[in-house]
């Protein structure tokens, strides 16, 4: 897919993407049903299937999760520069793609949490960031099992998921109770995967 | 005082980064080991192998993390690199948790473009995202370790807890109304038993 954009054009997404920084409580996996109105539905820069393989490939890649974002700046810059066989301008548009998203996403948020929490570590004696602290703790806990939960629960037909689940289960037994390194249940989970078992 | 993680016998057994280059490495590794997102691993490294905190100083972290807009795990680390050594030190924890990780994700999105259609690439994807989404909720479990020495005592942390995944797993409310309202509640409640035990702290130390 071949899409035309100008130097204006890469400035709006980066200016689209520092938007939704700020609105990213929870981690930026929450505004992704916007990214895809803006990028699929409005502009046309990226189709539906490169959008959900971004976020696929960045799951199944280490890292931080946020690399997504940098997947689907990569990908409207190949589109913009004619695809990946185009050689050289398709690389820089990608890179330029990457900038864009990248940085758009996390430099709002970026400067607002460093100023901010050095303020509430300076002022961490106050009984008001002690009360947050304490009071934030379980419900931050149950975020980090909820997410679990729905990444499990987007799987929901029983007949032909519930493989699925029992990988997952086994895994959240695995890494709760045991020292087994990570990288051996993801190993197992790609064989089991790959071979159309789960 | 109550004997918490938080005490000083705790922090005696802590220890620091030594350099920027230190937490630019630190952050590089924890990356590249954590597949389907890396706070399990950030979780493992900076408080059982290195111990830069404690696990109840992690929570305060994370809940701080969470609560600010942006990737939880990018604001931790700068945060965490702030904290020791300045506006430097959080740019080296950031460039460590990205630079490499971009570097590998761009090649395998080139890679996986030309195998995109395979069944076996996709299954593979559908395998290891399963085995993420344990890790994800495997490191929640191990977090709730943390929750007794709440001041607020259990009973109260397991009902917020409680009530958050009902309202977000379940009911699938807006994060931003889950956080607002069952965290200023927490907050006010956390608030409250503070200055209870601030006060009876007092009244105790008179007679």
């Amino acid at each position: 897919m071949t899409v035309e954009m100008t130097a204006q054009d890469f400035w709006n997404l980066f200016q689209q993407f520092a938007s939704l920084s700020l609105l990213g409580v929870g981690g930026s996996i929450t505004s992704v049903p916007e990214m895809q109105r803006y990028l699929v539905d409005e502009t046309h820069w990226l189709t539906d299937l490169q959008f959900t393989s971004s976020i696929a490939i960045a799951q199944a890649s280490p890292g931080p999760n946020i690399l997504f974002v940098a997947l689907m700046g990569w990908n409207v810059g190949l589109n913009a520069g004619g695809g990946l066989a185009s050689g050289t301008s398709a690389w820089t548009l990608g890179l330029l793609g990457v900038l864009a998203t990248l940085v758009g996403i996390m430099l709002p948020s970026s400067l607002l949490t460093y100023n901010a929490t050095r303020w509430a570590h300076r002022n961490r004696d106050m009984q008001a960031v002690k009360a947050f602290k304490t009071g934030m703790a379980p419900i931050v806990i149950a975020l980090l099992i909820c997410t679990g939960w729905l990444l499990t629960a987007a799987h929901h037909q029983a007949a032909r998921d519930w493989p699925l689940w029992v990988l997952t289960a086994g895994a959240t037994l695995l890494v709760w109770r045991t020292k087994l390194h990570m990288l051996w249940m993801l190993g197992a989970g790609a064989l089991l995967g790959g071979l159309g078992i789960v | 005082m109550k004997e918490t993680p938080n005490s000083t016998s705790a922090h005696s057994e802590l220890t620091r980064p030594q350099s920027k280059t230190e937490l630019f490495t630190t952050f590089s590794k924890m990356a590249l080991k954590g597949f389907g997102g890396v706070l399990a691993v950030v979780q493992l490294d900076l408080v059982d192998r290195k111990r830069w905190m404690t696990q109840t100083q992690f929570v305060e972290e994370w809940s701080v993390a969470q609560i600010m807009p942006g990737p939880n795990v990018v604001n931790l680390c700068l945060m965490i690199g702030g904290r020791y050594f300045g506006i430097q030190g959080a740019m080296a924890a950031l460039a460590g948790l990205i630079c490499i990780p971009l570097v590998l994700v761009l090649a395998l999105a080139i890679l996986f473009g030309g195998v995109s259609d395979s069944p076996y690439a996709q299954g593979a994807l559908r395998g290891m995202g399963a085995v993420a989404a344990g890790l994800i909720t495997a490191t929640g479990l191990k977090l709730t370790h943390a929750l007794p020495h709440n001041a607020m005592g259990l009973g109260a942390c397991v009902l917020f807890a409680v009530l958050t995944f009902v309202g977000v797993g379940l009911l699938r409310l807006p994060l931003a109304w889950v956080l607002l309202g069952l965290g200023s509640l927490a907050c006010g409640f956390a608030y409250y038993k503070l200055a209870r035990a601030t006060l009876s702290e007092k009244t105790g130390s008179q007679t």
